[in-house]
């Protein structure tokens, strides 16, 4: 196709979008389009103090070693506890965001929390159900085959692989575990028997 | 209180939690009484945003009455409506006195490289949110606003992410009149971008899923041209020959860290975690924006690397333009457009579920289930 200094394809006619689009073209004016510009000095924002004041209870809050300071706000939703937590403080403390092992241990942290959140769950009051959890009971009345099946979905291509996605890694990890303390706990005359 | 809450990859429940507390004197406690489902949220349902822990109640969506003010607060009272923006900011650091309200520095400690967001993990903050009966609100004083009488609750609560942040990225693409728009991503953020667009100027508006309903959707609700990209070979090339061979002027990408579309990325990515969000998406705006276009980017995406196309960015001359959106910049213009008649935000939604069965609402959302495009919850149904 030859490329010439036009625009290739017919120009849409104004009049014709306007009649067609509501609202078409009313904030064509950048200065319409409300965050405009990105940067706006001396914005009003209804603060009414120049540094937040403090909130009070940070004394073991973990952070970002990016910060200084325990922000002025903070949010105190799950404190860190258990083996999770101690994670989570080791890539709080030690590594900066810009650091893979940071956001790879916060990851890990999020494994061990939710495993040992399982399993203490069994001694409380409210035990896991992980299927109701799953909300897999959302299937009956909500078109499971019609929704899946006869509509091109490309999902449908790898969600089989997905259970081994997720389940897998564990299971590899578990087998790892057990190998390792087989080879510390075991003498090695043993370990071949 | 009763409250959604997370309890591993792809498990939540609705548990009795304690009441939020006034933490900070210019907190408030806000009856929720409209939350919503986003989907950004099934990034952390499927365990994909590095800490998020069990207990943790999701929600950056919502709308309530005000049940209790702290000591310094003085725009909101006891009783008054309110929307509130996803983000939270105190209003007054170098970021969010020069308007970037999504890059506050003072609410998340931690991590710097993002701002705070209800309920969406510790990397934002570690702020519980909405999908619970009461919440706190931080520096109430300039989050929230008082919803103007005769805007519909629905309406309200589509302005506080989904409809402002699809606006945010149309505004992003510095879109001029006549340019075509190519929008990766019939979600509900897809779908605002695709209808801001025209609001901007555009002169053709393309819509890229692969969910024959969602396309439905963006024809009818954004008057969107539609591809299915998986009923074609090949969408780059197809976006290509639709646009004489130069690419579209703008592209915004509103899919994010799940893309689908490429086995092995959303394998490596969505699944194994071992990237910060599948770069489908990402890489098929680059490819398929004409050289010295501009890509804005809504999509979300976590800290860790991800495998992007840069060099074709770089050669190309690009502009990528990105944030989340600074979403109570956006409310005045929005609420002018609402009232004109231009927008009407609430069209997306597909389902309301009440908070009892949130787990049932997340399973459907994440499975695209009975054309599911946007629920809400309504925690006092």
């Amino acid at each position: 196709m030859p490329y010439t200094s036009e625009k290739p394809g017919a120009t849409p006619d104004p009049d014709e979008l306007r009649a067609r689009i509501p609202g078409w073209g009313s904030d064509l004016d950048p200065a319409n389009r409300p965050a405009f510009p990105r940067e706006q000095p001396d914005i009003v924002t209804g603060a009414h103090w120049d540094l937040p004041e403090q909130q009070p209870g940070g004394a073991s809050r973990e952070r970002s070693v990016e910060h200084e300071r325990l922000t002025p706000v903070f949010g105190t939703a799950q404190p860190l506890h258990g083996v999770a937590g101690r994670i989570r403080r080791f890539a709080y403390d030690r590594y900066s965001e810009g650091q893979t092992a940071h956001w790879m241990l916060l990851i890990l942290g999020d494994r061990v929390d939710a495993i040992t959140a399982h399993v203490a769950s069994l001694v409380s009051k409210r035990p896991d159900e992980p299927f109701t959890q799953s909300g897999v009971t959302g299937e009956v009345a909500h078109h499971p085959i019609a929704s899946r099946f006869g509509r091109g979905r490309i999902d449908l291509k790898h969600s089989w692989l997905d259970p081994l996605l997720v389940v897998g890694p564990w299971v590899l990890a578990a087998f790892a575990v057990f190998k390792l303390g087989r080879a510390i706990m075991l003498p090695a005359s043993k370990r071949h028997r | 209180m009763k409250a959604m809450t997370y309890r591993g990859p792809y498990k939540v429940r609705v548990e009795n939690k304690p009441d939020p507390k006034i933490e900070h004197p210019n907190d408030a406690i806000v009856r929720v009484e409209l939350a919503a489902i986003c989907g950004s949220d099934l990034h952390l349902y499927h365990g994909m945003l590095p800490d998020t822990r069990v207990g943790h109640t999701f929600g950056h969506e919502f709308i309530g009455r005000v049940e209790q003010v702290g000591s310094s607060v003085q725009n909101l009272s006891v009783g008054d409506r309110v929307m509130v923006p996803f983000n939270i900011f105190c209003g007054s650091c170098y970021f969010c006195s020069r308007g970037l309200f999504s890059n506050c520095h003072n609410v998340n400690a931690n991590a710097t490289a993002v701002g705070g967001i209800y309920g969406y993990s510790h990397t934002a903050g570690g702020y519980d949110g909405g999908q619970a009966e009461l919440v706190r609100v931080p520096f109430a004083d300039v989050g929230p606003m008082v919803i103007p009488d005769g805007v519909d609750p629905e309406d309200a609560l589509m302005l506080t992410d989904a409809f402002s942040t699809g606006y945010f990225g149309a505004q992003l693409g510095d879109i001029t009149q006549g340019d075509t728009v190519v929008v990766f991503g019939a979600g509900p953020i897809g779908l605002a971008a695709a209808q801001s667009s025209w609001l901007m100027g555009a002169g053709r508006v393309i819509v890229v899923d692969y969910l024959d309903y969602r396309l439905r959707k963006a024809e009818q609700m954004a008057h969107a041209e539609t591809i299915n990209f998986g009923q074609v070979n090949d969408i780059v090339l197809e976006l290509k020959k639709q646009t004489g061979g130069l690419g579209a002027d703008v592209v915004i990408e509103a899919v994010g860290a799940e893309a689908d579309g490429h086995v092995m990325q959303h394998v490596t990515a969505a699944k194994l975690k071992m990237q910060g969000g599948s770069p489908v998406a990402l890489n098929w705006a680059i490819d398929s924006v004409r050289k010295a276009g501009t890509i804005s980017v809504m999509g979300a995406y976590g800290p860790l690397f991800s495998a992007v196309k840069f060099g074709d960015a770089m050669n190309k001359g690009l502009t990528l333009r990105t944030n989340q959106a600074p979403v109570k910049r956006q409310w005045p213009r929005l609420l002018e457009h609402l009232a004109a008649g231009h927008i009407k935000p609430s069209e997306m939604i597909t389902h309301r579920i009440p908070l009892e069965h949130i787990a049932e609402g997340y399973h459907i959302f994440s499975s695209k289930l009975d054309d599911i495009i946007k629920p809400v919850i309504t925690p006092t149904a």
